[in-house]
């Protein structure tokens, strides 16, 4: 329907778009919480477990020498997929979350000090609040926010207030994961680093919808989730400035991240490996990798540009349902449709609509301080990826009439 | 009727609806009847938080019985809440406390109990049976 995809062929690289949900056909709505996995990667976890499982970087063996290779390679995949300039400042991690905390944790302890304020902004998902938080309070530092307007957008003057000789991070989310705003992230980093702070972007939810170029953006830092771009769960990767990362103390104490050890004293690997104590999720990176290359097959702008048609197509279906308000019309947008409906639970929302085989994202989505904002308990959200079609939009539009039947 | 009847009371309800929508249809009406909580009880204390919808349990002794009433904002979360009320309050703290509730499985609901992040009904129902183990106690230690 849309571009160069052939989306039903697509479609059959997705297994699990074949199940049946309370007696329907599953239709998936929930991509901004994890999209599903094609065939490819499943194959490639099978076939880590197959054929080459073992420890790396130390194994002097085939099968060892085999997985490191393997390890090695997904790393230097991910530093093509975001531009970086070095294999060493891809740093693996457990997810998006889990670089934040590096990051507030080892350069926000070493760096930061009482008085020094971090900028965070309204839309942030909790990952990007809580360990800001536990690191001002620890440190005596303070918190700002960016405010957003009604459509869901920063205010980019009121950021620029906040911005002064004491701003020393800001840490704001590329995309956000319950409005689907894309932020001036190119803006917010030239300005913070005017006032000399490091900038920090959280990319859970622009990896799979957006062209990353981290030397474009020249962000400090960037956190991503494999499991949003069709990857496996519990692996992510942080990117880091290398004389960024070379300054900062390991995170986590262990195994790998060691150059010698006795009892009196521990010297540091080098990068990555300092900031990657014990063994990694070594099959769910190897599997990455394969992941990063159906994304290339399909090609990122043609992904992008089915999931802004069915945004579009979805955006206008809803017009008709009655007593519907979208929440986050930003100009800037990815395939993320929240919205709430008068009178209407969302739990009791998402309840129904699972009855009918749909799956869709229901309450807060873990931005509690947003939803307050738009003085809602919390939202119900639609979320398209490449493997969706207009079709099944329509069965969401059916569906949401029958909820609304039902509960009136 | 004992707890047991009213849950087989329950379950032969439920065996009138052969497809989902009319069983969520009943589960909505429930809900719509079941009379709200006073705003008074609606307190902190009385809150069992969920993910997604919250719930309120007010639970007090009439008598040698213990008695409880309860709110959900969500309304298919009510429902579900005032079938616990309904099977659970009138009873000794004892016959709560020990109370075996295998309706929700029977009825195909079970669903809705293991989701506890979501709906707070699973923590609804250990505070039920906690307060049965709590005045339980009460109601010994003042006989001693």
């Amino acid at each position: 329907m849309s571009n160069n995809l052939d989306i039903a062929s697509i479609r059959n690289d997705f297994p699990i778009l074949n199940e049946i949900v309370n007696g329907k056909q599953l239709v998936y709505f929930d991509n901004a919480a994890t999209t599903q996995k094609p065939r490819l990667v499943l194959d490639a976890l099978s076939g880590y477990y197959e054929h080459y499982n073992a420890n790396i970087h130390r194994g002097i063996h085939h099968l060892a020498e085999k997985a490191t290779s393997a390890f090695e390679q997904s790393r230097r995949r991910l530093q093509a997929f975001l531009n970086a300039p070095l294999p060493e400042e891809i740093i693996f991690t457990y997810g998006t979350t889990d670089g934040i905390n590096l990051v507030a944790s080892s350069y926000g302890r070493t760096f930061l000090k009482a008085g020094d304020e971090v900028i965070i902004s309204t839309m942030e998902h909790h990952s990007n609040i809580v360990p800001w938080q536990m690191l001002c309070e620890e440190k005596g530092c303070i918190l700002k926010i960016i405010p957003i307007n009604d459509e869901g957008e920063l205010l980019m003057d009121e950021y620029e207030k906040l911005l002064t000789e004491r701003t020393k991070f800001v840490s704001v989310v590329h995309v956000s994961n319950s409005l689907g705003t894309i932020n001036p992230v190119k803006e917010i980093i030239a300005k913070a680093h005017a006032v000399g702070a490091k900038v920090l972007l959280d990319g859970a939810q622009a990896s799979s919808h957006l062209h990353l170029d981290v030397q474009d953006l020249d962000c400090d830092f960037y956190s991503l989730s494999l499991h949003k771009i069709y990857g496996p769960t519990g692996m992510g990767i942080l990117y880091g400035k290398k004389e960024l990362l070379d300054a900062m103390p390991p995170y986590r104490g262990g195994g790998e991240m060691i150059k010698e050890v006795t009892f009196e004293k521990t010297t540091y690997n080098e990068l990555p490996y300092k900031f990657e104590a014990g063994t990694p999720n070594i099959a769910d990176v190897v599997a990455a990798k394969y992941a990063l290359d159906y994304v290339d097959t399909l090609g990122k702008e043609n992904i992008a540009a089915h999931e802004h048609k069915l945004l579009e197509y979805a955006t206008e279906a809803v017009k008709d349902i009655e007593g519907l308000r979208i929440i986050g019309q930003a100009k800037e947008k990815v395939s993320v449709l929240s919205f709430v409906i008068d009178g209407i639970h969302h739990q009791d929302m998402g309840v129904l609509l699972d009855q009918q085989g749909i799956a869709v994202r229901t309450g807060h989505h873990c931005t509690q301080p947003l939803m307050r904002r738009f003085n809602i308990t919390g939202t119900t959200r639609a979320s398209f990826a490449v493997y969706n079609t207009t079709e099944e939009i329509d069965l969401l539009i059916q569906g949401l009439h029958k909820v609304k039947r039902m509960l009136g | 009727m004992t707890i047991n009847e009213i849950q087989d009371e329950l379950i032969s309800d439920f065996e009138l609806f052969d497809d989902w929508e009319s069983k969520y249809e009943y589960i909505i009406d429930l809900g719509k009847q079941f009379p709200p909580l006073e705003e008074q009880f609606k307190t902190e204390d009385n809150i069992i938080k969920g993910c997604q919808s919250r719930v309120w349990l007010n639970a007090y002794m009439d008598g040698d019985l213990l008695k409880f009433e309860a709110d959900s904002d969500a309304i298919i979360v009510r429902g579900l809440v005032s079938m616990l009320v309904k099977v659970l309050s009138g009873h000794t703290p004892k016959e709560i406390a020990g109370a075996d509730l295998y309706f929700m499985e029977s009825i195909g609901l079970h669903q809705h109990l293991a989701q506890t992040r979501s709906n707070g009904l699973a923590a609804m129902l250990k505070q039920m049976k906690a307060y049965g183990v709590a005045f339980q106690a009460k109601s010994f230690n003042t006989a001693n």
